[in-house]
């Protein structure tokens, strides 16, 4: 068998293809009780086919939609495979959504059946069945807490897995004739994107797209069963799909489950992964924490770090633009290998890295020469949900810093007359669930419109500038580009999110979000007291010290753009709260919404283009609960020297 | 033998004094197997000396202690654990420098066999043992939730954490009779919620029967089968929380509520 077998079309068949081609061979690790507890391809076999005809015995149905909500668990993929060897279609849902969202989506997805993780979820499904009464059975893995249900259609995966043992028994050809009858041109998964703006829509993808795709980049690449992959992103994420579970069934490769969203990096450490995919996030959080512990160590290992780590962004930057390398730099990055990347790559976990995409996202440049100098192949990868995720890719040895690569084998790319990105490929989405209206606005013959703005250059490589209705103009006509902008500030590991203002308006301003983890070690270093994050956030050091961070900003655009030197920014103020998911300010993906922090913050914003230099604030916030309270503050604002 | 039906922790006319202070006089009560029992009263009114009779760290001059149906009134403190007995501490009380695996560990040396040599060689028994203690505290530690700060040292974690730290030590233990000094003081209103649903976890998973003193009046009628009202070293009320709420000693004494 080839993984281009044109006979396993769906991926219940090619997981049995795998169970039978690699029995012995590890699937999926998940660390359980301290443990990494390891279950093979077989194992990923048999209990998908228990845990289907458990549905079965429930009444699923060919079509029926099931709601999969929790963190990556083998459980959940398990879900995922059972639904589909029905011809049933997984909605994998983000685990921290709230109820509204959740019930939103059930709803809009039909869902009759949901695999929770745990009581968390389960509580949450219950409460919102009152207004989903199309939700017959909530089934949930871990039996912790749930002893007093006793709800109608509530059952553990262990109650289901004996009700599919005697399903199995009574109908033996059962589950391998539902199998059969899977098609590559059924919908394999609907994925629902969380959404910058507006309702989430769901996007449908087919087996075909996404074993296509998952085939293409699988051989570009080079993978098989001998890498490792962590699975860790929300399982509702098209990114963790294709990675942990389509790709992982097509190469055949072994991912791996964390304990518990906080111990992901401790995990990462131990398993060290090849193949490693991220959103921006990760990585900002991953240089944050090497930053404050250079800042924390004796200074003659500060020193000695941060040399080497600007001697190889030096050279990094050089090699990525194609300059000679000078060569005393050259001579001593062996030495530089052994004293600092070799053991910092190590202490990350990523030393074993052949291939990590990040996507999402734009990742900051500054950030991206960062681990590529410490010798980890970092590249950029350019995707949609509504494309099975991969659009270009970065080649092995043909990287460059401020473009997204080539467009993948089989993916065509045209700019369109508004310098919009469409794109055409084996993996363009079969339309949003009921919404036909927005698959028409999305895909046009088979193109589909980005929404991004971007061209071709010379060699091929496709640069994107920022998402095409974000792209403005000041006032006075100056182009300003505001991801560009913000990457270049959250590069700083005090930053943690900034949002920068500019169309139509005389100047550029910013909003920042300080890094509580960052500066308050920053702080204490200095001694400088501080209660809660807003108190923190409006003091003048604080103020001086992201000053100085905005003044290094506006410096590199004067030095290296032309296009864009005229966007420096003149004034900023520093949020009093965290942008937060739950205040809907930004996304579960954590994508600013800019439409929606224009109107919340309208006040702070009339300040930056008025001439005070204080302005008193107050915003909602929501807790964990769902119950909402308010923030008063009076926020500073300070100007910034521009050249 | 004691069957179900024997009440775990049986408290009959104990008094303790301190000098001319009588902390407690003539303190009775009853906790039956598997129920959460809460002991409440305002500052000074005797509620950690009762538990410290339970745990054995004070002695009562006259009454009895009987647990499990047994008298245990004169035992020592480690008596007491190895009866089945732990407690956690109004002020934590953890080794600040060792890690929080080891914290728990700690919680199991009562029931740890074993002899210097065959430890000091992690050969054999010593081997065998160790590993089953260490999965016993890594149930544990899932169940709390604090898989994240495993091998953090207990005294650089915020405090509830240590708090839970503490709880999941006294769990390691395997008691029957949980003693919780004051579990959610200091923590915020999450927190809160996260202890008692640890704590209602706990009896519900282990069937582990608790007193907890708490001044949180909220926590205190949410998760509590039976409430024990102390005032200056009198027990004044005693029953379900409903009934407690509406005892006008207790209103009078405790709550401080206008009442007609």
């Amino acid at each position: 068998m080839s993984i281009a077998d044109a006979a396993l079309d769906t991926f219940p068949k090619r997981v049995r293809a795998n169970a039978e081609r690699l029995p012995r061979r590890i699937a999926i690790r998940e660390k359980d009780l301290g443990i990494w507890q390891s279950y093979t391809w077989r194992d990923y076999f048999e209990r998908s086919r228990r845990i289907a005809l458990g549905l079965a015995s429930l009444g699923l149905e060919r079509g029926d939609k099931v709601a999969i909500v929790g963190d990556n668990r083998p459980e959940l993929y398990w879900a995922v495979l059972a639904t589909q060897a029905l011809g049933g279609v997984p909605v994998p849902l983000y685990q921290d959504s709230s109820e509204k969202e959740l019930a939103y989506i059930i709803d809009h997805a039909e869902a009759r059946f949901a695999v929770a993780e745990d009581q968390e979820q389960v509580d949450k499904l219950l409460h919102l069945r009152t207004q989903v009464p199309r939700l017959e059975c909530v089934v949930y893995d871990d039996p912790r807490g749930m002893r007093a249900y006793s709800e109608p259609g509530l059952l553990s995966l262990a109650e289901l897995e004996e009700r599919g043992d005697k399903f199995g028994l009574g109908q033996p050809a059962y589950f391998d004739e539902a199998v059969a009858r899977g098609r590559g041109e059924d919908t394999a998964v609907i994925c629902y994107t969380s959404g910058t703006t507006g309702t989430p829509k769901g996007a449908m993808l087919s087996y075909r797209n996404l074993v296509e795709m998952a085939r293409i980049a699988t051989e570009r690449e080079g993978l098989g069963p001998d890498d490792e992959a962590l699975a860790y992103l929300p399982m509702a994420w098209v990114g963790d799909h294709m990675l942990s579970y389509a790709q992982a069934i097509v190469a055949g490769f072994a991912i791996n489950c964390p304990e518990s969203a906080a111990t992901v990096l401790a995990d990462l450490k131990e398993i060290g992964p090849t193949y490693f995919f991220a959103p921006p996030r990760i990585w900002e959080n991953l240089l944050t924490n090497v930053m404050i512990r250079i800042e924390d160590a004796a200074w003659p290992k500060r020193r000695l770090t941060q040399a080497f780590l600007r001697l190889a962004q030096d050279l990094e930057r050089r090699r990525l633009n194609g300059q000679p390398l000078p060569w005393l730099p050259r001579l001593l990055a062996p030495l530089g290998q052994l004293l600092v990347y070799g053991p910092l790559r190590d202490n990350l976990g990523l030393r074993r890295i052949r291939i990590a995409y990040t996507a999402g996202e734009a990742l900051g440049p500054d950030i991206f020469v960062f681990f590529r100098a410490l010798g980890i192949n970092v590249k950029q990868l350019y995707g949609m949900t509504e494309a099975s995720v991969f659009v270009a890719a970065q080649k092995d040895g043909d990287v460059r810093l401020d473009t997204v690569g080539t467009p993948m084998p089989g993916v065509e790319i045209k700019i369109s007359e508004a310098g919009e990105v469409l794109f055409r490929s084996p993996g363009v989405f079969q339309g949003y669930f009921k919404n036909p209206e927005a698959t028409r606005q999305t895909v046009d013959e088979g193109w589909i419109h980005s929404g991004d703005a971007g061209f071709l250059d010379q060699a091929g490589h496709l640069k994107i500038i920022d998402r095409a209705r974000d792209l403005g103009r000041l006032a006075d006509g100056t182009m300003f580009a505001p991801k560009y902008l913000e990457n270049k500030l959250k590069f700083s590991p005090y930053v943690k999110e900034a949002v920068t203002l500019g169309p139509d308006r005389p100047y550029v301003s910013a909003l920042i979000n300080i890094d509580l983890g960052a500066v308050g070690n920053w702080a204490e270093r200095r001694g400088i007291a501080y209660t809660s994050y807003t108190d923190l956030s409006q003091k003048p050091e604080v103020y001086a010290l992201i000053e100085q961070e905005v003044a290094r900003v506006n410096r590199s655009l004067a030095e290296e753009d032309a296009v864009l030197r005229g966007a420096q920014i003149r004034r900023f103020l520093i949020l009093h709260k965290e942008l937060d998911p739950d205040d809907e300010e930004i996304t579960r993906t954590r994508k600013v919404r800019r439409g929606y922090i224009a109107q919340k913050y309208a006040t702070l914003i009339e300040a930056l283009y008025g001439d005070r230099d204080r302005v008193a604030v107050e915003a909602q916030v929501t807790y964990e609960d769902g119950r909402t309270g308010t923030i008063r503050a009076d926020v500073a604002i300070r100007d910034v020297s521009t050249r | 033998m004691t069957t179900d039906s024997t009440p775990l922790l049986e408290v009959e006319d104990i008094s303790v004094r301190f000098g001319a202070l009588l902390a407690l006089n003539r303190v009775s009560l009853t906790i039956p197997r598997g129920e959460i029992a809460a002991i409440i009263g305002p500052n000074g009114a005797g509620k950690t000396t009762l538990l410290n009779c339970v745990s054995g760290f004070y002695h009562p001059y006259e009454g009895a202690i009987r647990f499990a149906g047994r008298d245990r009134t004169r035992l020592r403190p480690p008596e007491v654990a190895a009866l089945g007995i732990a407690r956690t501490f109004q002020n934590v009380a953890l080794f600040r420098g060792m890690s929080v695996l080891d914290n728990i560990m700690t919680g199991r040396i009562l029931r740890m066999r074993g002899s210097f040599l065959l430890d000091a060689l992690w050969w054999g028994p010593a081997r065998r043992q160790e590993l089953e203690h260490r999965a016993f505290v890594e149930r544990i530690i899932d169940f709390l939730e604090i898989q994240a700060i495993r091998k953090t040292s207990a005294g650089r974690l915020p405090y509830g954490l240590q708090k839970r730290v503490e709880l999941a030590r006294a769990l390691a233990a395997e008691p029957q009779l949980l003693l919780l000094d004051e579990p959610m003081a200091g923590m915020n209103v999450e927190e809160k919620e996260d202890m008692c649903r640890f704590i209602l976890d706990v009896n519900g998973e282990f069937g582990t029967t608790i007193a907890l003193i708490e001044h949180d009046m909220g926590v205190v009628m949410d998760i509590s089968d039976h409430v024990v009202v102390l005032d200056y070293g009198r027990k004044i009320a005693d029953g379900p929380p409903e009934q407690v709420r509406k005892d006008e000693a207790v209103l009078d004494a405790y709550l401080g509520v206008a009442h007609d």
